[in-house]
């Protein structure tokens, strides 16, 4: 197999017998960058020439017999709305082309001082808003295992990037889905972290309260790995919560046995489509047989959970990307007479129609005399639908379902903003708790995967690694490579 | 007719805070210095930038909170109030708004007349200070960040008011800007826009109740513009009333050089803050034995050091006020009157003293007496060593040079004359030469006795001790 093909453990094991160099992983995943980038657009920027320094320093520095991370040498692709210090970061949209942050995302610089390999900033939905990649400023991305189809988002250039080959593992950020939608759809790993667990400084907000970076991984063993790079309390974020980061790869037992399992009747209602379903309950099956127990349970706030969020996640975007406003970086118009003038031309050239309309529903939830008829309200639904899963999780180590309603569909095909938007039903209610999730994927439909998605109380990261792991080695879809 | 009426005053203090950093990140929380040269990613807004607490400026609205007897709010939230400024880097300022630190408080102030009054608070919270524009000329406007992020403390009156005059909302804010600094919350610096007031006033027909309608004058920096603000509303809105013409709700500006105030907006172009709490912030908790720690921390404030002042020392009522009007003044008023004679002390500092000081725009804090060189001064006084004369020109060396007093007494031949035959000889000659002076108080007039002291003193160059030449006197007239 091509070295861009290899997961993160693997590569690992090779350099650190200095069977292969950094460079030449480096340059493995260039070479299939210059051959499948054109097909799938998973990148808004590539960094090549700082990617080969960055590799070219870790086989010096191992050559030298200096102590280095394991993980040293690994190419990476960043979503492109994670600040790095002197590579631009657009969130793809227009009003930040040209945005060169003078620091970097905390999650960043963790990666820098593990020898990571930046190979570049992955394309997204703009701002995040987006379930399909599409609504990026700089052109779609593409699926890698069919190239008509979107690879889901707004993590879509992360995880075709994973998928492709293009990048050996990668970094998310998830809302209300944008993490594990796009792995369901890429066929790769993708998990959404418990809120607090990863820092979110450096991370261009879109949902303060529901925003959480995660890692795209070929397999469930590099997720745990990568989710020891990157996890941990940061001075910086507030909300980012003290509490040890144990070694996540510790978790990968390959036992379920005893552990109870909830199956959310809700997940499986209507919209889910019938090949989703039985691929899911097959491998709900699968880890019955290896000593899981299964039980329906019910959450029934569940389909409160998508109106709520588009509530909820506009009313604070529409006030984090108030400061797009001309003055200090990004796009400024050129045709403003006065101030007022500067904003709102600036605005109204930079951003692109999703964004407006997110930040014309979240204004408009929080105005006077409709703040306690929507915000308030979707406040109180939010911790109603956090009730059901503590609720479940007494009795449950976990809840499986799958992660997103239907395969990835033509790019273009869903045109409706509402349509799109239901492809988060599935994902949005782990945001609103707070809770981490992770996709894996279980199996194909028509030739596109199928993404299962298990979640688990707060800061049960472990939890998801060791039932994700067993179904992982019983397994082979993990082994399938999109082919480019 | 026309009807007098009356204001009713509410007002809303800005305080910036004495910390050494900002309130949501490391840059330093200082004045003036070239423009941008404090700011970081967190105070310019920059994208993917988080705040983090000033736990340094939530004590500090504490301690004031507490201060100003307010009720404590265990669990309080942060803020966003969203409107779009140029100096305003993120589009909103992170504030406070159901739940502020301090409610339900009060202060009270002290009226000319020596009448109490007590003015309720409705609040006390917690907020970042936004930029400055800075008008370039022509059509171009730059932007300073330096200010933005300075942790602001807002401290607004209760409605409706219990201001009633601009006399009265004077003393409040010279009361609470004396609180502050005696708290070391903030240096009250007027000028420098670290103490800020805007009052709102609207008028009633004098001596009625309610209210009217209210307008809101911006940016105060000085007592003297809240004084003369409230009086040219109140005289505007009086006439408009009188008029027959309505008052309407508006915000306006202040012009110090023509003593007017100008409309800036109505209440209908106000803008909607869409106040909702900020999710980069976790609530922040007060444990009740952390209020009863920073309470039990709270320096003696003015009321009580004016209190203690007057029984402990003796001292009248508004000698005390003049003496706890800062902190630095009362600590030098109870270091010189420790050991002498405290209305003596008090005369001083509150007399010649503070002349001298006013004269050469001094801060108690920056004079070369000490509070043990006056001390000491009082004594050589009172103990007869140099005489009343004397010990003031002895203070005027002592605040030029900062000379000890017995030193400048003995360099300058200062000492009182306490030689009986030297005072007789003078009084024997004084006595020689008002025969006609003798007489009259001889025939009982004794008021007369002091022209013949006052002709002693003289003639010794204030040397003499008074009290020496009064008891010569009267021995020398009872032997004729």
């Amino acid at each position: 197999m091509e070295l861009y093909a290899l997961t993160a453990h693997e590569l690992s094991e090779k350099l650190i017998r200095r069977e292969v160099s950094a460079r030449e992983v480096t340059q493995s995943v260039l070479g299939r960058i210059a051959s499948t980038e054109e097909r799938v657009h998973a990148y808004v920027t590539v960094t090549e020439s700082i990617a080969l320094a960055q590799a070219d320093a870790v086989d010096a520095a191992r050559a030298s017999g200096e102590s280095v991370s394991p993980l040293a040498g690994i190419p990476i692709a960043l979503k492109d709305n994670l600040c790095t210090t002197g590579i631009e970061t657009t969130c793809s949209s227009k009003i930040l082309r040209g945005f060169v942050p003078p620091y970097s995302a905390t999650v960043v610089e963790k990666l820098e001082a593990s020898g990571s390999v930046f190979i570049g900033k992955a394309n997204l939905d703009e701002f995040a808003m987006g379930s399909s990649t599409e609504n990026s400023a700089f052109g779609a991305s593409h699926n890698p295992w069919d190239i008509g189809t979107v690879p889901g988002g707004s993590s879509g250039g992360s995880t075709a990037a994973v998928a492709a080959g293009e990048a050996i593992w990668a970094i998310g950020s998830d809302t209300g889905g944008s993490i594990r939608q796009p792995a369901a759809f890429c066929g790769v790993v993708g998990l959404k972290p418990t809120y607090g667990r990863v820092s979110r400084y450096g991370l261009i907000a879109f949902a303060s309260s529901l925003d959480q970076i995660g890692p795209v991984t070929k397999d469930v063993r590099d997720a745990a790995l990568l989710m020891n790079l990157i996890s941990g309390h940061d001075s910086r974020d507030s909300t980012s919560i003290v509490r040890d980061v144990p070694d996540y790869t510790r978790a990968l037992t390959g036992g379920v046995k005893g552990l109870k399992l909830g199956v959310p009747k809700e997940y499986f209602a209507q919209g889910v489509s019938p090949e989703v379903s039985a691929s899911v309950r097959t491998a709900i099956d699968t880890l019955v047989s290896l000593g899981a127990i299964a039980e329906e349970i019910s959450l029934p706030h569940s389909e409160y959970a998508l109106p709520t969020y588009y509530i909820l996640a506009p009313a604070e975007a529409s006030s984090n990307l108030a400061r797009y406003d001309g003055v200090r970086f990004g796009h400024r118009t050129a045709r403003a007479t006065n101030h007022v003038d500067l904003f709102e031309k600036s605005r109204e050239e930079g951003f692109g129609p999703e964004v407006k309309q997110r930040i014309m529903i979240g204004t408009y939830a929080l105005s006077a005399g409709y703040y306690d008829a929507f915000y308030l309200k979707a406040q109180k639904v939010r911790t109603l639908i956090k009730r059901d899963f503590d609720l479940a999780f007494e009795k449950y180590d976990a809840i499986i379902a799958p992660t997103a309603p239907t395969v990835a569909f033509k790019l273009g095909e869903v045109s409706d903003p509402l349509a799109m938007k239901l492809n988060d039903v599935l994902t949005i209610p782990a945001n609103m708790a707070g809770i981490p999730a992770i996709s894996l994927p279980c199996g194909f439909s028509d030739g596109l995967p199928i993404g299962l998605q298990l979640m688990a109380p707060n800061f049960g990261e472990e939890t998801l690694f060791q039932i994700a792991y067993a179904y992982e080695q019983a397994t082979r879809w993990h082994l399938g490579r999109a082919q480019l | 007719m026309t009807t007098t009426y009356e204001p009713i005053v509410g007002m809303e203090c800005h305080a910036e805070l004495l910390t050494e950093s900002k309130m949501f990140c490391g840059c330093a929380n200082a004045f003036g210095g070239a423009p941008n040269t404090r700011t970081c990613p967190v105070c310019l807004g920059l994208p993917g930038s988080l705040p983090t607490m000033n736990r340094r400026a939530v004590e500090l609205v504490l301690r004031t909170a507490l201060a100003l007897h307010c009720e404590i709010s265990l669990d309080c939230l942060f803020a966003r109030k969203n409107y779009f400024y140029p100096d305003l880097p993120k589009g909103y300022q992170i504030s406070q708004y159901d739940d502020p630190i301090g409610k339900s408080g009060y202060l009270d102030i002290t009226l000319e007349d020596g009448r109490r009054k007590r003015i309720h608070i409705r609040r006390v919270h917690l907020e970042e200070d936004t930029g400055k524009l800075i008008h370039a000329g022509g059509n171009e406007s730059e932007v300073d960040y330096n200010r933005s992020g300075v942790p602001l403390m807002e401290v607004v009156t209760e409605f409706p008011p219990d201001i009633e005059s601009a006399d009265e909302a004077k003393a409040y804010l010279e009361k609470l800007r004396s609180i502050l600094i005696y708290l070391d919350v903030s240096d009250g610096k007027m000028e420098e826009g670290h103490l800020r007031a805007e009052p709102n006033l609207s008028i009633r027909p004098a001596g009625t109740s309610g209210v009217g309608v209210k307008t809101e004058i911006k940016n105060l920096n000085s007592f003297k513009s809240v004084y003369k603000g409230i009086e040219y509303e109140l005289v505007r809105q009086s006439e408009l009333l009188n008029a027959g013409e309505p008052v309407r709700q508006e915000t306006l500006g202040w012009n110090d050089v023509s003593g007017e105030t100008y409309h800036m907006r109505f209440k209908e172009e106000e803008q909607e803050y869409r106040y909702f709490p900020e999710p980069d912030l976790v609530p922040l908790h007060f444990e009740t034995a952390d209020i009863e720690a920073a309470r039990a921390d709270l320096p003696e404030l003015p009321d009580a050091k004016r209190e203690r002042f007057a029984s402990q020392y003796g001292l009248r009522e508004y000698d005390a006020g003049i003496l706890t009007a800062s902190r630095p003044l009362a600590a030098y008023f109870e270091e010189a009157a420790a050991g002498a004679d405290p209305k003596a002390i008090a005369n001083y500092v509150t007399g010649d003293l503070a002349k001298l000081l006013n004269a050469s725009g001094q801060e108690i804090t920056e004079t070369k007496v000490t509070a043990a060189h006056l001390r000491e001064l009082i004594m050589l006084r009172d103990g007869g060593k140099i005489t009343n004369n004397s010990a003031k020109a002895v203070l005027a060396e002592m605040f030029e040079t900062g000379e000890a007093p017995a030193v400048i007494v003995e360099t300058r031949g200062l000492a009182a004359v306490s030689d009986d035959s030297a005072v007789a000889a003078e009084v024997d000659k004084a006595l020689a030469a008002s025969p006609e002076v003798v007489a009259k108080i001889k025939g009982g007039n004794e008021k007369s006795k002091g022209f013949l002291t006052g002709m002693v003193m003289k003639a010794m160059k204030g040397q003499a001790r008074p009290d020496v030449v009064n008891r010569l006197i009267d021995e020398r007239l009872a032997a004729l």
